[in-house]
């Protein structure tokens, strides 16, 4: 298989971003198999010291806490990818559109874009959410909307440079159409800033449904979700106890996880031999 | 007057017993002028001392407060207005109404009149000496069809104010009301001088304003005129606003603040290690409900709330959720501060055989009942639904939580959906309590619960001035509401506040939090 | 007019028509907010009566047409009104806190835009080597952290434990500069590793993505060193990315640090807009919604405007 190959060749630090990310999907996949108790379960006292029955201890009403990472994982990793996803669909075809084609598209676009953007964005999740109600996709299409506009922006900058390129210009004159352009010319020189930025929105997402919570909207309780928990627990830093902070390590973990595999993606793009 | 001092000196010496001067004090006539740090009540644990700097970290300020009484909603201004201002009435340690700005008072037998004498030659920060026309100017500030005041409600019964003389004020009410002195103890109705706009921060208080940025900062330093003996220790106040918990806490930690409201109860066990701090706990009238709306399907089905009521672990609330720092609630409002608490009255107790049993009998079938829970409704209280959630399903009862945001909470989902939480501060009277929220027709009357007989009673006991009648009317009203009434009330909530161990207090008033907001007037350093 | 003046021209144009119709949006947007201002004010203690007092003071009465183009052209003029819970004028409340969101914002990105850019260029630099890798483990796991938790890491370590800084950055108008830069050193520092990684990361990305690119091989086959290759010929060429992520965190130090202002007590623009909000005080957070978009709309146009100028052959479009 041509992927185990490219994993073959691959540096150390890019398996260990596929390990991590593996791991982290393999919990998400099979959580009820592996995840020692039930996800909203309370099995012991509140905030017990890690012990043989609960490895890291229980949370903040007694529910263990690794079984609440693991499910974290399966309730945040899809949504944040979902989310991620939609964003760059949406962000980078309009940013393409807007500067292969140019003129009032542009205009139309880049205006639409701005004006989202000017609105301070937790108080432009609130109002929305507040009209339509919380339910998880509202919040997909809310975030993705909000992260669209700095992809689009992105985009945007990054397919002006390359437009302007010889290489464009050939395939205008050869009468390409501008879906061609897009696809064959644009999209394959674009790929490495928007796959260094996918690597961060993603990570993003995470803490933008703990801003969320902050303002008491977000998932809806008591499913397990790793920006809340962090929230919930964030108490006892100022106290000097790191050990209830494994939900930060798993958000950092999978982020340091992801950006691992987007650099060696980013190397292999860049043909550079070294 | 004289002779009033030299009791007091003697009482500080220990050279007179604290009932001989009580006795002889009484027989002088002069119970209104005693500094009130000596009465019962007001413990003597130290001398205080004058002096330094006391600087709050307050939590519940907002960029929109502003200085006018009639605005206040949360902590820092409640806290700050109570340090500049008095009112006719204050309460002490005990729960019980005394005299502040007020001399004495007295009511006609149907509590229908009250007549209140003035403290004579009390100066306001301007210079200008109180007099009954700044109070009734101050109370009708939150009367009439134009007050956007919240005490607005509060001060419905009363049908007329009027001056008899310059030291004089008489309230006319609508119908009979014996505990008339608690309502003009309302941290809203503070005396402020005649003609003011409200916003200069001027009264008669023991500290003086000198800055003011709303939701940030107030500072004021002590008023040399105060005329409370023994009282206002401090050389300066500062009230500073720090909404997020854990910034207090730090705070605290690193000194940059002598005190701190409302600490987190997950982490308190903490605070309570780290050396140079000291915790104080309030019981007061705190407590948090669920309210059912008793005119909506299922919920007007008694044996439906009945369900409810029993589906829940009151025990593991407290212990979880208030981290013991609180007492069990017994599905009514009255708390064990409250003079006609009715402890005899047994406990209900989690028991999902009877949960089920009523269950049955209203012969809903499968239904999921929707709880509708925020952060803003109290702090906790997802957790609580969520714990709800899983002692309801031991008795087969499915209920959904709803996590509503915190913004417009109490427009749009208190009131509105059937089932909610629900925070009260809770009140120091019965009456209040019950007239704010129970009472038939009562804006606040979040269960829509109408009970006959309960509504007579709440008009008979209002007026009614033997003690021991009065007591039997409260406690059956107090079980009307527990077997009939809309609410679940798993917990009364302690206030928790922390403080550097250099600061001193008496026994802490419960009827608000800090000392009942007098932490300025009544606290000193060692 | 030369084409590049022409083209800077345009896009002013066009930043001042967005203003236009982000004005009319936040006027309409504030106004559909659920809930109202009187039953927000009051909290529970909203009681028909006095939430009917209160609207009438709202003049919700008049149509909102009219409302807006008095709104507009007395906010053109700088009359922001009064606030309708404390009665305070509205320029007094915002311009002071404006100056102090401004102060933070610059004081961070003072910090953070060197820092990062130098980071950036260093890892693309050496990359693949072991600073690169640490560098970017490092600011990865900061950026994975929310705010508020970094905030609180910095003050357990540094204020908490070693003592050497505040916890609360309560600052006021008397204090000189150096006491305001000392007093701001937490939340400053907590803005820094929040922003850095982003820009960090988006500069070396940029820079590797021109390495390999005709011209790039044309100078090391010149042999040309790699220092100078990358800081003289790639990085001007990746600039135009760059100086987008670099508005659009400056942006956010300005607007978005509600979080970091809250944890360190902060009297900044956007807790005012916060709880004014949640108190629906309407002329406030049109006003603070205003300013907002303008900080944000100016700073992009002047992206917009470096990224032409950057960019030699963006300024002669066909």
């Amino acid at each position: 298989m041509a992927f185990w190959n490219l994993v073959r060749r691959s540096p150390w630090s890019a398996r260990i971003g596929l390990a991590i990310i593996a791991l982290n999907v393999f919990a998400a996949i099979f959580a009820p198999l592996i995840a020692p108790y039930g996800e909203t379960e309370i099995v012991g006292d509140v905030w017990a010291p890690k012990s043989a029955d609960h490895l890291l201890g229980t949370d903040q009403l007694g529910r263990d806490l690794l079984t609440r990472l693991i499910y974290g994982a399966r309730n945040t990793i899809a949504l944040a990818f979902v989310t991620t996803a939609l964003s760059f669909l949406v962000g980078s075809l309009c940013g393409f559109f807007a500067a292969t084609l140019g003129g009032w598209v542009d205009m139309l676009l880049s205006r639409i874009m701005d004006i989202i953007m000017a609105f301070p964005t937790l108080i432009f999740a609130l109002m929305v959410l507040s009209v339509v109600g919380t339910s998880i996709p509202a919040m997909i299409v809310v975030i993705a909307l909000l992260d669209s506009t700095r992809v689009f922006r992105l985009s945007r900058a990054v397919a002006m440079d390359i437009e302007v390129m010889e290489f464009v210009e050939a395939a205008r004159l050869r009468g390409e159409g501008i879906w061609w352009i897009m696809r064959h010319e644009i999209l394959p020189n674009a790929m490495p800033p928007l796959v260094a930025e996918f690597g961060l929105r993603f990570c993003f997402v995470f803490l933008f449904v703990a801003s969320l919570s902050f303002l008491g909207l977000g998932i809806q309780p008591p499913t397990a979700d790793w920006g809340s928990m962090v929230r919930e627990n964030a108490g006892a830093i100022t106290f000097g106890i790191f050990i209830p902070l494994w939900p930060a390590a798993a958000i950092a973990l999978l982020t340091v996880g992801v950006n691992l595999v987007v650099d060696w993606f980013l190397h292999m793009a860049s043909g550079l031999k070294e | 007057m004289f002779r009033l001092k030299e009791l007091e000196k003697l009482l500080a010496q220990g050279k007179v017993s604290r009932r001989d001067f009580m006795r002889q004090v009484s027989a002088l006539g002069l119970t209104a002028a005693v500094s009130p740090l000596l009465l019962p009540g007001g413990a003597l644990a130290e001398t205080p001392k004058k002096g330094g700097r006391l600087r709050v970290g307050i939590s519940g300020g907002s960029t929109t407060d502003s200085l006018d009484p009639a605005t206040i909603t949360d902590m820092m201004m409640q806290v700050f207005n109570t340090s500049l201002r008095n009112n006719l009435v204050e309460i002490d340690a005990d729960n019980r109404a005394i005299p502040e700005l007020a001399e004495s008072w007295e009511a006609t037998p149907d509590a229908k009149k009250w007549v209140f004498k003035l403290r004579k030659g009390v100066e306001f920060h301007n210079g200008k000496t109180m007099d009954a026309e700044d109070v009734i100017y101050s109370i009708n500030h939150h009367r009439g069809k134009d007050s956007k005041s919240a005490a607005k409600a509060l001060l419905d019964s009363v049908e007329e104010i009027k001056s008899d003389g310059k030291d004089t004020v008489v309230f006319t009410l609508k119908g009979g009301n014996a505990d008339f002195p608690y309502v003009l103890s309302d941290y809203h109705l503070s005396i402020c001088p005649a003609g003011t706009d409200f916003l200069d921060g001027v009264g008669t208080g023991g500290y003086i304003l000198k800055d003011y940025e709303p939701g940030v900062r107030g500072f004021a330093v002590r008023n040399p005129n105060f005329f409370k003996e023994g009282r206002a220790h401090f050389d300066e106040v500062e009230v500073i606003c720090i909404n997020d918990v854990n910034a207090r806490t730090s705070a605290l930690q690193t000194g940059q603040v002598d005190v701190i409201n409302r600490c987190e109860l997950k982490t308190v066990h903490l605070l309570k290690r780290m050396p140079g701090i000291q915790v104080m706990e309030q019981h007061g009238f705190k407590h948090y409900t669920f309210a059912m709306l008793c005119d909506v399907a299922p919920y007007n089905d008694n044996n439906v709330r009945l369900a409810l009521k029993h589906a829940i672990d009151r025990e593991q609330m407290v212990k979880t959720i208030l981290r013991g720092y609180g007492t069990v609630g017994n599905d009514h409002p009255i708390a064990k501060a409250n003079r006609y608490y009715a402890s005899e009255l047994p406990q209900r107790q989690y028991d999902p055989d009877k949960a089920k049993f009523y269950l049955k009998k209203a012969g809903l079938g499968k239904h999921v009942f929707k709880l509708h829970v925020s952060e803003a409704a109290f702090s906790g209280s997802i957790d609580a639904g969520v714990l709800y959630r899983e002692s309801a399903a031991k008795a087969g009862i499915e209920i959904e939580v709803v996590r509503e945001p915190s913004d417009g909470y109490w427009s749009n989902v208190w009131m509105k959906k059937p089932w909610c939480a629900v925070f009260w501060g809770g009140r120091p009277t019965e009456d209040m309590m019950f007239s704010t929220a129970y009472a038939a027709g009562a804006p606040w009357n979040d269960t829509h619960w109408n009970n006959k007989r309960f509504n007579e009673l709440l008009v008979a006991a209002r007026a009614e001035l033997d003690e021991r009648k009065r007591r039997e009317m409260y406690v059956e009203m107090q079980q009307l509401v527990r077997d009939d009434g809309g609410v679940v009330v798993p917990m009364f909530a302690a206030d928790l506040s922390a403080a550097t161990d250099k600061l001193r207090h008496g026994k802490l008033a419960v009827n608000w939090e800090l000392d009942g907001f007098r932490l300025t007037e009544r606290w000193w350093f060692a | 007019m030369s084409p590049l003046k022409e083209l800077i021209f345009k896009r002013i144009a066009f930043g001042a028509l967005t203003l236009a119709v982000i004005s009319v949006l936040i006027f309409v947007g504030v106004e559909l907010l659920p809930g109202d201002l009187a039953e927000a004010v009051l909290g529970q203690n909203a009681t028909p009566e006095t939430v009917a007092a209160f609207r009438k003071e709202l003049k919700l009465d008049l149509p909102a047409h009219e409302r807006y183009l008095a709104w507009l052209s007395d906010f053109v003029r700088g009359d922001f009104g009064n606030s309708l819970s404390n009665g305070r004028p509205i320029a007094g409340l915002i311009g002071w806190r404006f100056a102090n969101s401004l102060f933070l914002a610059a004081t961070a990105a003072a910090v953070a835009v060197p820092l990062s850019i130098l980071l950036g260029i260093l890892a693309a630099l050496y990359r693949n080597s072991l600073f690169d890798r640490t560098i970017s483990m490092v600011t990865l796991t900061m950026i994975s952290f929310p705010e508020f938790f970094i905030a609180y890491i910095l003050i357990a370590i540094l204020s908490a434990e070693l003592g050497l800084f505040p916890s609360i950055s309560n600052i006021n108008d008397q204090m000189p500069l150096w006491e305001k830069l000392y007093a701001v050193f937490l939340p400053c520092a907590t803005l820094t590793m929040v922003v850095t990684a982003h820009m960090m990361r988006q500069t070396r990305a940029s820079i590797i993505n021109i390495l390999g690119a005709p011209f790039i091989e044309m100078a090391k086959l010149k042999g040309l060193k790699r220092l100078r290759v990358v800081v003289v010929h790639a990085f001007p060429n990746a600039l135009s990315p760059v100086i987008n992520v670099v508005a659009l965190n400056l942006a956010y130090l300005v607007v978005g640090v509600v979080i970091v202002e809250v944890v360190f007590v902060y009297p900044g623009l956007g807790q005012l807009l916060v709880d004014s909000v949640s108190k629906r005080d309407i002329p406030v957070v049109q006003a603070a919604g205003l300013i907002f978009a303008t900080t944000y709309v100016l700073l992009n146009l002047l992206a917009d405007v470096l990224a032409i100028i950057s960019n030699p052959r963006l300024r002669n479009p066909k």
